[in-house]
């Protein structure tokens, strides 16, 4: 019986690293910092996204409060950041380990927000267990109204899904009903939670504007090749067309698009138009190209945050979330000056108070960012705001859009 | 008597594991949590891959369909009571795709195996979009770490007591022989058709369960989060490292292995995946029997000299 012994090493390794992975981690705190901690998808699928629109604000926020000489509390004080970030290598189940590894272990004054719209869900019973404010910039969420309900201290700050939808038909609606547009939608979505969030606003937003949906298609993660539905988008006539697609296959569908000579009055693909790269990947010939997102391009404080974030680190800001992400680090730190690191009042503060950020003055109603950049359209090299069309900054659509060439 | 000392000595190693989350942090039970999840996955992944030696890529079409199992049901029946629906359900899918492909053998089995994994996902999300319009699911199930953590501890000592039983039975005869040869354990007079089902369903089950268990910890749910081909590869690995061929190999593998992965991803975040590949590389070298292999060649070293003399 080889049982008893193997079981006994087994036992013994067991619990001697159990234990020992407990103790002696967290030392007493004296105030000599402002901890910070975060845990992001550095590794696995959400890398990528992460990579280009979360981590770098945050490691930009930090280098500017470190040149600031620290964050500042209420007796103008200051203290310098530490930052602990870890990898939640894009499963949840680190993910959820690691907050409660920030907020328990390393007793971090405040957490930031983790990448992408599943995610924020999934931490945001944690944040609000622990008391921590939520600062979610990269989540686009369906019935986003019952979220501050259940989690009071969590704030979205990238909108909802209907609200892209309706910023979208405020664009295309006057030049429909002045015959610049002919008002058929040919509209395809990628199978996963972003796109079918989206489209399904979509679709209701479609029809209560009168706009006839000729073609509503979904394609399988992974997808490279899209002329057939490229072919059937032309096919059925519609002058509008709009694809919810991540990056890779906003990148393809873009490309195939060009190479088809398939020009639609109003092109609009989804994320990944609004990335940096897009335009020197089609040779800068993205002239009239919509998407979600947008920036205005003529406000002294985003320049000066585009150039910031290209000189320090050695890259363009994606002209979507990026933005939002580094102003609601603005709220966070103003936040903190005016209430100090009691999370509770900060969080109160967070959500009734005014903030001056990247974005201009910004204040939270019923703890979400309403007051944004919707949908963007390229403009002379620019990712402008065209939606909501009533916003200070707004560039005028460019419809139709002009030959590819 | 060895045998009554080592049931004792599990016996008390279980109350020590259910002792554990006392006067530990939330931090500390989030840790325990996923330790035995993954004492669970590597037991349950070798008790049908260890002795049949057919390796299965398969561990998160499983785990996934128990996760989304809660996900659809948990507004509607008590936890317990989906947990009973989850294990027929991945039993039920484990009988289908055992007696459609346990006839694979080799290389032919891993690469379905990992298939699998995309097949189930996608046929959600297929069935969510067209016919739900809706991907993501909210999970709110009122149950505390601790509970899930214990529930985990139940579930692994039910895979262990499995594979010790399987092992002392005849059954366990028939497993070993078809995983040194299938021809000659089936001209032997074992089924072995009916062996390998047997084990992948019980292997399967218990698999579902552990998703299914851990699935209230992450309140949001949806294909891309609960099939992650990472947890298939981690298991693999896991068991690799302690020898599937053992009833505590797994466990062995297991747990060094958690907290090594836990201490790279809070120490060295930008570099886990490098250090994460180097670590799969030395294993292969290094151990390629298992970590419990070595504790034999030690003890053959030992009393070598007698048994050649």
């Amino acid at each position: 019986m080889d049982f008893t012994r193997r079981g006994l090493v087994a036992a013994t390794a067991v619990c001697a690293l159990t234990l020992t992975s407990f103790s002696g981690m967290a030392a007493a705190q004296d105030r000599t910092s402002i901890r910070i901690g975060y845990a992001v998808s550095k590794t696995g699928v959400n890398a990528a996204g992460a990579n280009t629109t979360t981590i770098p604000n945050y490691e930009l926020w930090a280098q500017d409060v470190e040149a600031a000489g620290g964050l500042t509390l209420p007796d103008g004080s200051k203290l310098p950041l530490e930052i602990i970030a870890y990898d939640d290598r894009s499963a949840t189940e680190d993910l959820v380990r690691s907050v409660e590894r920030l907020a328990r272990q390393d007793e971090v004054d405040f957490i930031l927000a983790p990448w992408g719209t599943g995610f924020n869900l999934a931490v945001a019973p944690l944040f609000a267990r622990f008391g921590y404010p939520q600062l979610a910039g990269t989540s686009v969420v369906p019935n986003i109204d019952g979220l501050s309900d259940r989690w009071p201290n969590s704030f979205w700050l990238l909108g909802s899904s209907e609200a892209y939808a309706h910023s979208l038909v405020d664009v295309l609606k006057p030049a429909v009903d002045n015959g610049a547009l002919n008002g058929k939608v040919a509209m395809i979505s990628i199978a996963d939670g972003f796109g079918i969030e989206l489209s399904s606003g979509a679709r209701e937003a479609f029809t209560d504007a009168g706009l006839d949906l000729v073609m509503d298609k979904t394609y399988p993660l992974g997808t490279q090749d899209f002329a057939t539905l490229l072919q059937e988008a032309e096919g059925s006539g519609a002058d509008i067309f709009v694809a919810y697609s991540y990056p890779g296959d906003t990148f393809a569908i873009t490309a195939q698009a060009k190479l088809a000579s398939y020009n639609p009055k109003v092109f609009h693909p989804g994320v990944g138009t609004n990335f940096p790269v897009y335009a020197p990947m089609n040779d800068g010939k993205v002239e009239g190209v919509m998407s979600l997102g947008g920036i205005d391009a003529n406000s002294p404080a985003i320049q000066d945050y585009l150039a910031r974030h290209a000189e320090i680190l050695g890259k363009a800001p994606d002209s979507w979330a990026s933005p939002v992400i580094y102003a609601s680090l603005q709220m966070l730190q103003q936040a903190i000056e005016r209430k100090g690191l009691d999370r509770e009042a900060v969080s109160a503060e967070l959500a009734s108070g005014t903030f001056d950020t990247i974005l201009g003055s910004l204040s939270l109603e019923d703890n979400q960012l309403k007051d944004l950049w919707y949908i963007g359209q390229w403009q002379n090299g620019n990712f402008v705001g065209i939606s909501p069309t009533d916003k200070a900054g707004v560039a005028d659509a460019v419809i139709p859009k002009p030959d590819w060439n | 008597m060895s045998k009554q000392f080592g049931i004792l000595a599990f016996v008390v190693l279980t109350a020590a594991m259910a002792a554990l989350p006392f006067g530990i942090g939330e931090y500390g039970h989030g840790v325990l949590v996923g330790m035995m999840s993954y004492i669970v996955l590597a037991s349950a992944w070798a008790l049908f891959s260890g002795p049949t030696r057919y390796v299965s890529l398969a561990t998160v079409a499983f785990f996934g369909i128990g996760a989304y199992t809660v996900a659809v049901l948990a507004d509607h029946l008590p936890f317990g009571a989906i947990l009973v629906v989850a294990g027929v359900i991945g039993l039920g899918v484990a009988l289908l795709v055992g007696m459609a492909t346990l006839r694979l053998a080799g290389v032919y089995f891993v690469i379905f195996s990992f298939g699998l994994a995309e097949l189930v996902r996608q046929l959600i999300t297929w069935f969510e979009t067209s016919v739900t319009h809706t991907l993501g699911r909210y999970i709110f199930v009122e149950i505390t770490t601790v509970q899930i953590y214990w529930l985990l501890l139940g579930l692994a000592v039910i895979t262990l007591a499995l594979r010790w039983w399987i092992e002392q039975s005849r059954l366990g005869l028939a497993v070993h022989a078809i995983g040194d040869d299938e021809t000659v354990a089936r001209h032997a007079g074992v089924n072995v058709t009916g062996v390998k089902l047997a084990l992948f369903a019980v292997s399967s089950v218990l698999i579902t369960l552990a998703g299914a268990i851990q699935a209230p910890r992450w309140t949001y749910v949806e294909p891309s989060i609960v099939f992650n081909p990472t947890i298939s590869f981690i298991t693999l690995v896991m068991a690799l490292l302690g020898g599937p061929g053992r009833m505590w190999g797994p466990v062995a593998g297991a747990v060094p292995l958690y907290f090594l992965f836990e201490w790279i991803a809070t120490r060295f975040p930008d570099q886990n995946a490098v250090i994460l590949g180097l670590v799969f590389v030395a294993i292969v070298f290094l151990v390629p029997g298992g970590l419990l292999s070595l504790i034999d060649k030690w003890r053959a070293r030992g009393s070598g000299e007698q048994s050649h003399a």
